[in-house]
């Protein structure tokens, strides 16, 4: 209980004295885990919608790999993505393995089928609703599924919420793919794990409390900006 | 559309390109948790300008991420895995820089009287004959190799060790952790014993056994088999770790009035 009481005490100092590394820390967390949220939205929302509107052959057994890929394991897209960057593999001579733009990289590979997935189940929905409608106006495929994005936005909004806390609070991944190097790679979530594995308690503790902080700001943030629960709106 | 793409990726890549002298080193957790690493850093930086990137991983990782080209150079603890990297050409060559000791770390009532032991040998044969829970590294690290290779040395084999002997598979600090919370016996580099924050009911039980000489080496990748790895910075930093303002920094640095670590690097 001690080691709680003192992990509260550190995230204050750290948060009081407005520690640079903290900062630079939380920055690139937030830098990182934005991209690949932005990225995977980019991808995932259009195609969970294409998926509500359109019907083809393999169309359950994609949606069914979706849904599977919801529960991908963050260690494993680590490795893969490791071995495809390695200097010894086939995108080596990029030079990405242990850059931020890697760990952008399987972070969107993480949370885009769950995102995707979570598209797709709130537009199916919406689809049954406007179906007639969209029908009868002649509209196109890609009016539909514009149509859809737009009126669905507010669930959308939850998707996207889930993908970002998926990837903020991941650490399997881009502990492999970033290897955690001091000003380069390192994130909350690696320091936490490195401040364990030093015994030090206190301190990986309150980089916790930062890290959690963060994430409730990002979600006031996007809700605020958003205007969603406002009084006489849902 | 295809255009903008290629240019957005294009200026994601040079910003890295565009990084000043920097280069990759892959080192071994326990240097990096005994701290010398924060120490002589910030100096390599003042003095050749060139920010080192540590990765901190095992041995047995430090050494793969070196066969790839992945670092410019590892500094580890394991002189037979060390030696085979340079005979296969990974290497350009081996360099020893510096040594600490392995320690004992265990229960302070301790069980097996590890501390009344007069060779490391009788220390480890006592620790398997209580079957005392021990915590193994496990994860094919330079301690690890170094515990393996104290047990073979006593004639037992950790294959046929019980339920007592628990294989984590972690870095030194998060097996030490573990070994806290079980009030177990371990084997740890002095260094990270020193540093380590979550000491518990654990306590320094053996040292001083010259089997327990743990030497650090220097190892830049070779860049006849890798072109792209920063051989020239490598280099430099290996003339910086063997010269007089590294030998100073590291003899020097001290842990509750305890050194870590001895320089024995000698002039080429």
């Amino acid at each position: 209980m001690n080691d709680i009481g003192e992990g509260i005490v550190a995230a204050l100092g750290l948060l009081v004295t407005l520690d640079p590394d903290l900062i630079d820390i939380s920055l690139r967390s937030l830098q990182v885990s934005l991209s690949a949220l932005v990225i995977a939205c980019a991808i995932a929302i259009p195609f969970g919608t294409f998926l509500a509107v359109q019907r083809f052959r393999f169309r359950r057994t994609v949606i069914s790999v979706l849904n599977a890929l919801m529960g991908l394991p963050p260690v494993v897209v680590g490795l893969v993505v490791y071995l495809l960057l390695s200097r010894s593999g086939p995108f080596g001579v990029l030079g990405l393995l242990f850059t931020p733009t890697a760990m952008i990289i399987a972070q969107v590979v993480i949370i885009t089928p769950l995102i995707a997935s979570i598209t797709h189940q709130a537009m199916r929905d919406l689809w049954a609703e406007y179906h007639d409608l969209l029908i009868s106006l002649n509209t196109t495929k890609v009016q539909r599924v514009g149509t859809l994005m737009w009126d669905g936005r507010r669930t959308l909004l939850t998707a996207a919420l889930a993908g970002f806390g998926r990837a903020i609070g991941e650490v399997g991944a881009i502990m492999i793919v970033g290897g955690n190097i001091d000003n380069v790679t390192r994130v909350l979530t690696t320091a936490i794990a490195l401040e364990t594995g030093k015994g030090d308690f206190a301190l990986a503790l309150g980089l916790g409390f930062v890290l959690i902080m963060l994430a409730l700001l990002v979600n006031f943030a996007i809700h605020g900006l958003s205007g969603t629960e406002r009084e006489g709106r849902w | 559309m295809r255009r903008h793409l290629i240019a957005c990726f294009a200026a994601v890549f040079a910003s890295h390109a565009a990084w000043a002298d920097d280069m990759r080193m892959a080192v071994t957790t326990s240097f990096e948790n005994s701290g010398l690493a924060d120490v002589l850093l910030p100096e390599i930086k003042t003095d050749l300008d060139l920010d080192v990137q540590l990765l901190v991983v095992g041995t047995g990782q430090a050494l793969r991420l070196g066969e790839a080209g992945d670092v410019d150079a590892i500094l580890v603890h394991s002189r037979a895995a060390e030696e085979a990297f340079v005979n296969d050409g990974y290497g350009t060559h081996r360099r020893e820089i510096m040594y600490n000791d392995f320690v004992v770390i265990g229960p302070q009532e301790d069980p097996a009287d590890v501390a009344q032991a007069a060779t490391i040998t009788a220390a480890m044969t006592a620790i398997a004959d209580t079957r005392a829970a021990f915590v193994s590294r496990g994860d094919d690290s330079g301690t690890h190799k170094a515990e393996l290779k104290l047990w073979s040395e006593a004639g037992l084999d950790p294959a046929a060790f019980g339920g007592w002997y628990r294989s984590v598979g972690a870095g030194m600090g998060a097996a030490l952790n573990t070994a806290s919370g079980m009030n177990a016996y371990i084997i740890a580099d002095r260094a990270s014993w020193l540093n380590f924050g979550n000491p518990g009911d654990l306590a320094l039980l053996f040292s001083g056994d010259p089997a327990l000489f743990n030497q650090y080496a220097y190892i830049p990748v070779n860049p006849a088999r890798h072109a792209h790895v920063r051989n020239d910075a490598a280099m430099r930093l290996e003339a910086w770790l063997t010269g007089d303002r590294a030998r100073a920094l590291i003899d020097g640095y001290a842990i509750n009035g305890q050194t870590l670590f001895v320089f024995n690097a000698t002039p080429e």
